[in-house]
């Protein structure tokens, strides 16, 4: 057993950082920086896997992280496509001007 | 261990900064920008917890691979400024201030709270981040899930290449493409 950082002080971090994202989510009018903004609450809990898999002495954590971005790259491509396919078919990337599918 | 925590500061420090600066700022490559300052930050922050394999990884595929995409998307589509918030304020600014309001609160509770901290690590954690450890876990144990992503990744390019294809019909020329 080592003494390091405790593991609250990544947790707090990690926590402030996805709150910090869900709020870019809600309040961002443009399609791409609410993705962008997706990406920061997916990397906020890659650290607070990273941290308990750390403070657990385990690697599944870690592979589960591995996971994760493999992931976060596969939503990027499909996601940044359907963001190119609405700008040519709408003109427009702002969400709240995007509304064929509200009844 | 001081080294240890000066840098968990300061990278946790910059780290919630650029996180601000990615939702805050009007310009899109601004943003992008803080975004990758923030990927590589978070990269300094898995250092401080063993996790080389896992910090190689953040800058390789997110502030390399990911964000080049999202940059390139961004120079494609040549979006300019963007009113920040709506004229009214709606229920997404009232979500997003509740929210807020949580965390406020839990960061006060913790800060208030008696407990202990959790400062104790297992030494089999600085093996645990190594490549050597991580890999021969990947191709044992976790064989199958390894196999399933590499399907995932492949279905998403084709995906990507379907969704962003010219010719797509869409609504309001349907109807003169089944006429011609």
């Amino acid at each position: 057993m080592i003494n390091t950082i405790p593991l609250e002080f990544y947790l707090i971090l990690s926590g402030v950082i996805f709150t910090i994202g869900a709020i870019g989510v809600l309040t961002r009018r443009n399609a791409i920086i609410i993705f962008m903004c997706i990406e920061l609450m997916l990397n906020s809990v890659n650290l607070s896997l990273v941290a308990f898999s750390s403070f657990l002495g385990e690697t599944s954590g870690q592979i589960f992280v591995f996971f994760v971005m493999a992931v976060a790259a596969a939503e990027a491509a499909v996601g940044l496509a359907i963001v190119l396919a609405l700008f040519r078919n709408k003109k427009t990337l702002y969400v709240d001007e995007i509304n064929v599918l509200k009844w | 261990m001081d080294y240890n925590y000066l840098l968990f500061i300061f990278f946790g420090i910059i780290a919630i900064a650029s996180a601000f600066g990615t939702v805050t700022s009007k310009n899109p490559v601004t943003s992008a920008m803080s975004l990758v300052m923030h990927f590589a930050s978070l990269a300094c922050v898995y250092f401080t917890l063993n996790a080389q394999f896992v910090a190689a990884l953040q800058v390789l595929v997110y502030a390399g691979a990911i964000m080049i995409l999202v940059i390139f998307v961004i120079m494609l589509l040549n979006l300019g400024e963007e009113k920040l918030f709506s004229e009214k304020f709606g229920w997404r600014q009232y979500s997003a201030i509740g929210l807020g309001a949580v965390m406020v609160g839990v960061l006060a509770t913790v800060y208030f709270s008696k407990g202990t901290l959790t400062t104790k690590m297992p030494k089999a954690a600085f093996e645990n981040g190594k490549v050597e450890k991580i890999g021969t876990d990947l191709f044992t144990n976790y064989m199958v899930p390894f196999e399933l992503i590499t399907l995932l990744l492949c279905v998403a390019i084709v995906g990507a290449i379907i969704l962003a294809k010219k010719n797509i019909v869409h609504s309001e020329n349907f109807n003169n493409q089944e006429a011609n």
